[in-house]
């Protein structure tokens, strides 16, 4: 079960877009606090600064001002080669687009991060035939991208994302460029290993098949947090939400 | 439980090497895949390198066939030489490529490049999502670099090999037709070797200094780009 580390911490965020001659406040001043091993979602409309948010979170960002803390890590503090440690064996991604590398195999799409953590081949290897049977791929690692479909390319995803045993996994809208079956096979995939590899999961999403699972629920709006809504809480307005969609 | 344990104990000595590595043999093996599957795409980037080594190699190893008939020092020769078109003063016993003959040269070298530059910026272009997602695995920029300098390193060799050769066969049979087989038979062989292995050298270092600008302008790209959904 989650402990009550916080392994990501945002505190009095700012981030100012210069776009042209107009500054753009995307955040401000916000601050979160995220226990290890939950299943957080962040929600929000289109430009209320949830993908802002999320790079920071992911240390693809850097904040105006403010702190973001990773694991107890002042990221802004990083160098190039420790900023690539912690995106390499920290975090593990996962697109919307799926990002898979189209001239690699599913396998090697796998392996890849392991490649940069300086793991040998052979067991680079057998890991990643492990995690990909794990997310159901078992009999396609020798595929190309192109020979799978959208949810598998996903999965290849998914395994990639859990390569290095990360603590954080960042997810941007995993389920949008899916249909509703497959995007539900999703996000319960992430969530068995959320649960089982005690592997926290954040996901910027307007999927509302991802409130179910969720253990903690951000609403972010103009800059801000609007709410902060626990799983208990979240039955509740699930139901109203549904009835709007 | 138990793995949580032992990922907080490797945490501790995780401070002393926080280090991401891309092995040598595996970036080649990823450069030349890389080549392999995007092969017409790398081989209209080669294209204008193998025309301009192609040209350089032919106006070489043409010069080399003339100094052979020149180093018998038969005055008929000479005769046929100037009848083909060569500048050649009574006192001359060997032939260098004239001033013109080379500032041509040098502006299809400078052509070359351009293109190249051209192609590779396109190439990266294309690839902007790949990069980006390689750099969100943890790539360092050194690594894309070498990527791409690889690459161009081996689309390099291969095509202004390919354009050396290329140019010195037609030199040869241009040769058997202006002057007749003797004319081969005259050749310095060494020549005609110093010549190739010349041009593609040269095609080796343009390749690279092609591919630098757009190599430079993949490697510092930055990791969100992968997140982008547009393109």
């Amino acid at each position: 079960m989650p402990d009550s580390r916080d392994i990501v911490r945002v505190s009095q965020v700012t981030k100012i877009f210069q776009l042209g001659k107009v500054q753009v406040q995307a955040l401000q001043g916000v601050n979160l606090e995220i226990a290890a091993g939950n299943y957080i979602s962040i929600m929000g409309p289109s430009g209320s600064g949830k993908s802002t948010l999320f790079n920071m979170i992911g240390g693809l960002d850097k904040p105006t001002s403010g702190k973001v803390f990773i694991d107890d890590v002042d990221i802004a503090q990083l160098d190039a080669y420790e900023l690539a440690w912690l995106r390499c064996r920290k975090i593990g991604y996962i697109f919307q687009t799926f990002n898979i590398i189209q001239v690699m195999t599913a396998l090697e799409n796998v392996t890849l991060p392991m490649i940069f953590a300086g793991m040998n081949n052979d067991s680079a290897v057998e890991k990643g035939i492990q995690l990909l049977e794990l997310v159901g791929l078992g009999d396609r690692f020798r595929h190309k991208p192109s020979e799978l479909s959208g949810g598998q390319q996903q999965r290849v995803a998914v395994a990639r994302a859990l390569a290095n045993d990360p603590a954080i996994i960042l997810a941007d809208e995993p389920t949008g460029n899916l249909d509703l079956t497959t995007g539900e096979e999703i996000i319960t995939l992430l969530k068995k290993l959320s649960k089982e590899r005690n592997v926290t999961v954040i996901s910027a999403t307007h999927d509302f098949k991802m409130l179910n699972v969720s253990d903690q629920v951000v609403w972010i709006r103009d800059g801000r947090i609007d709410k902060i809504e626990d799983r208990e809480e979240l039955s509740i307005s699930v139901g109203t939400i549904g009835t709007k969609q | 439980m138990d793995k949580h344990i032992s990922k907080e104990a490797d945490t501790s000595h995780d401070t002393v090497d926080r280090l991401v590595f891309l092995p040598f043999k595996k970036s080649l093996e990823m450069s030349l895949k890389s080549i392999q599957v995007r092969f017409f795409r790398s081989m209209i980037t080669t294209m204008s390198l193998v025309l301009a080594i192609f040209f350089l190699s032919f106006v070489s190893v043409s010069t080399d066939v003339a100094n052979g008939l020149l180093a018998t020092k038969d005055p008929s020769f000479r005769q046929v030489l100037i009848r083909s078109g060569y500048d050649i003063l009574p006192e001359d016993t060997t032939l260098e490529s004239s001033p013109k003959q080379r500032w041509i040269i040098i502006l299809s070298l400078l052509v070359c490049v351009v293109g190249i530059i051209n192609a590779q910026l396109m190439a990266v272009t294309e690839r902007f999502r790949e990069i980006g997602t390689m750099k969100c695995l943890g790539a360092l920029n050194r690594f894309i670099l070498r990527l791409f300098l690889l690459e161009a390193g081996v689309q390099g060799i291969a095509g202004a090999f390919i354009g050396a050769i290329a140019g010195a066969l037609f030199s040869l049979i241009n040769a058997l037709f202006n002057f007749g087989t003797f004319a081969v038979g005259l050749l310095s062989w060494t020549d005609v070797f110093l010549s190739i292995l010349f041009a593609t050298g040269v095609g080796f270092v343009l390749s690279l200094a092609g591919v630098m600008y757009p190599a430079i302008v993949a490697a510092r790209m930055q990791p969100v780009e992968a997140m982008r959904v547009e393109h």
